[in-house]
């Protein structure tokens, strides 16, 4: 269970962003978790709803995308199918994960009065 | 104005970011790579369930190792200096790290300790992580690679329930071989499992009671610390 500490080191993430903000309030946060970045979503969702009272994100929404797992061949670039060996078919060569690890911080909407 | 997402809000601002939520970590994790890098040390971090043996793994490895002040580690767990001790007592320098709650070991954590850990003369520090097959594998720690231990009595199908794990090995060290007469377990299986989640399977059969494999692990510590020199003289 390390979501607790990912919201943790979210909310300093969105505390670090709006810096110098004066009469900003955090009403919304996107954060894109990869399908193999070992976050599990919806645990992440509930830590949020329990970690931001009392920070600056109290009155946020969180909003998760989803990344898929994306493996490609390194050499010719081909998608390697869901389910299948990670292999390319072709090259011969060990897939590359080409997107479906990120743990990132999109952006923020602010409420500025 | 809130252009975004069509509101309509005039109030909303829309703030583009996209840093990284772990950068922190990540930094932390760069200053121990450098850390290591500068004194030519091989780190591993060393992954997998508790109880799939990654203490008797490094206990083994001290007893392949003719001089054990090559050797280091970091033991982590949520309580007692336990496999600290047992390393010790296997002739391995190391230092434990107590989590209390935490599931895992992160950069600053190792950091922290490395401040405490004599490194003249090491050529291989062994971060022995959290026994853990999930969170662990989120968090960098500056090592030059991932090997996880799993022991065949944990299951074919392992690795298709923990992919992320096993996705960022560079090895899986499968441990208690010894046992596979009393068990039935198919060896094929295991291999299978581990090529629909990663990429370049590369396994080590071991037996760390009997030596079996030892031979095998510490060449491929070898080949690595090698190959990784060599990107440190060109850094």
């Amino acid at each position: 269970m390390h979501e607790y500490s990912i919201v943790q080191s979210l909310v300093d993430s969105v505390a670090a962003a709006v810096r110098g903000r004066q009469n900003a309030t955090v009403h919304r946060v996107h954060v894109a978790i990869g399908e193999l970045a070992g976050v599990d979503c919806t645990l992440l969702a509930t830590a949020y709803e329990v970690f931001r009272a009392g920070t600056l994100c109290e009155r946020s929404t969180l909003t998760i995308d989803r990344v898929p797992a994306r493996w490609e061949c390194p050499r010719c670039g081909a998608p390697i199918e869901r389910g299948a060996f990670l292999r390319c078919p072709l090259c011969d060569e060990p897939a590359r994960l080409g997107g479906g690890d990120e743990i990132v911080l999109e952006r923020i909407e602010l409420e500025v009065a | 104005m809130c252009q975004d997402c069509g509101c309509g809000d005039p109030n909303l601002v829309p703030v583009e970011l996209q840093t990284r939520i772990l950068a922190r970590n990540d930094d932390a994790a760069a200053h121990n790579r450098a850390h290591f890098a500068e004194r030519g040390v091989l780190a591993i971090n060393l992954m997998g369930s508790p109880g799939s043996g990654k203490t008797a793994v490094l206990e083994a490895t001290a007893r392949g190792v003719a001089d054990k002040s090559r050797l280091a580690a970091l033991a982590g767990d949520l309580a007692t200096d336990n496999d600290a001790a047992r390393l010790e007592r296997a002739g391995i320098r190391a230092r434990a790290i107590t989590t209390g709650q935490a599931c895992h070991l992160d950069a600053e954590m190792v950091h922290h300790e490395l401040h405490h850990l004599d490194l003249g003369g090491v050529e291989y520090l062994f971060i022995e992580n959290v026994g853990n097959l999930v969170c662990p594998a989120v968090y960098d720690l500056g090592q030059h690679a991932n090997v996880v231990v799993l022991s065949v009595t944990e299951g074919e199908d392992k690795p298709l329930k923990y992919p992320t794990m096993f996705a960022r090995a560079d090895l899986v060290l499968l441990t208690k071989v010894d046992l596979l007469p009393y068990l039935s377990i198919d060896m094929r299986a295991i291999y299978r499992s581990l090529s629909l989640v990663m990429p370049n399977p590369t396994l080590i059969p071991m037996s760390s009671p009997s030596g079996g494999g030892l031979e095998t692990w510490i060449d491929w510590l070898a080949g690595r610390r090698a190959a990784v020199g060599a990107e440190m003289v060109f850094a």
